[in-house]
């Protein structure tokens, strides 16, 4: 079996995009706020990988209103989560495929 | 090879975020400890000086499943102890969550507590119906069974080895409803012991 480092997903790459995936992957939507938190980054900086992933169509947005006050959520689109399970077969297997080369 | 990544840490990284992001690791052991102490010296109070002492259950005779001579002390007791459980297990998780830079209210929280509230608020609504209809004895088997099916369900958002804490307050609350005259026995064995060998094994396994 061939495995490729280039079936990971450049989407992937970042760690906090990656982390976004890993959150939303276990969790059915979460909000900007709890992601902020969680990956300990700035604003701006979520909001960058947020569009990223929303381009890739991973992920989608839902926008409502709480007591007034805008509440942005998000989950996991199906593409995204084929997406993120291939990511970590791949994984699996080049860890295993090293392993085994020991 | 040119530069080599290293996949294991990611994988593993990938694996911690998400179960991070799902469960509630701030419980602290010692709020489990201290919560097996207090229902101990709950149930001993109860036993020795109000004299908390439930029959068995007789057909056609429900009524008197029970006889304390101060309910309402007992009763008030009882809510001592789920105070100060209570307290101390949110104070305790405060300071661990401080400790890592997270706060006790967050979405993983909320859920472990809406997950509790239900099986909770029933069995305590239901406990009261009885207790005012005079079924007493049946308090402390209830506790355990409305305890043992919260925390159950609630476990999957914190450790999985409240899974089983549930399960044996269940089979516990079915035992002490079968044998009711040693209800406050096995109050005391699951709300004490269990509770004390929990925190220990939380404490041990994820806090030395």
């Amino acid at each position: 079996m061939k495995i490729d480092i280039d079936d990971l997903h450049k989407a992937f790459e970042s760690r906090v995009r990656l982390g976004i995936m890993s959150a939303l992957a276990v969790n059915d939507s979460l909000d900007f706020t709890f992601l902020k938190e969680y990956l300990e980054v700035t604003d701006g900086n979520l909001a960058t990988h947020i569009k990223k992933l929303e381009q890739e169509d991973f992920i989608r947005v839902e926008k409502s209103f709480i007591d007034n006050k805008p509440n942005t959520r998000y989950h996991m689109t199906g593409k995204g989560k084929k997406a993120f399970n291939d990511h970590l077969k791949v994984l699996e297997q080049i860890i295993n495929a090293k392993n085994k080369n020991k | 090879m040119k530069e080599e990544r290293d996949y294991t840490q990611d994988l593993a990284e990938i694996r911690s975020m998400m179960e991070r992001s799902s469960k509630f690791l701030s419980l602290s052991g010692w709020s489990g400890i201290l919560a097996g102490l207090y229902a101990l010296i709950g149930a001993y109070i109860a036993s020795a000086l109000f004299h908390f002492n439930p029959e068995r259950m007789r057909p056609g005779n429900l009524e008197s499943t029970g006889t304390a001579s101060n309910l309402s002390e007992v009763i008030g007791l009882a809510l001592v102890v789920l105070v100060l459980a209570v307290g101390t297990a949110v104070f305790l998780s405060h300071r661990k969550a401080g400790r890592k830079g997270e706060t006790i209210w967050n979405a993983t929280s909320r859920r472990l507590l809406t997950a509790m509230a239900v099986p909770l608020l029933t069995g305590g609504l239901l406990i009261l119906i009885l207790a005012s209809n005079g079924l007493i004895g049946l308090m402390a088997p209830l506790t355990l069974l409305f305890y043992g099916l919260a925390i159950y369900s609630a476990s999957r958002y914190t450790y999985e080895v409240m899974k089983y804490m549930g399960l044996i307050q269940i089979i516990l609350g079915l035992l002490a409803v079968e044998f009711i005259e040693y209800g406050l026995l096995f109050w005391a064995a699951g709300f004490g012991l269990v509770h004390i060998i929990y925190g220990i094994y939380v404490y041990y396994r994820y806090e030395r």
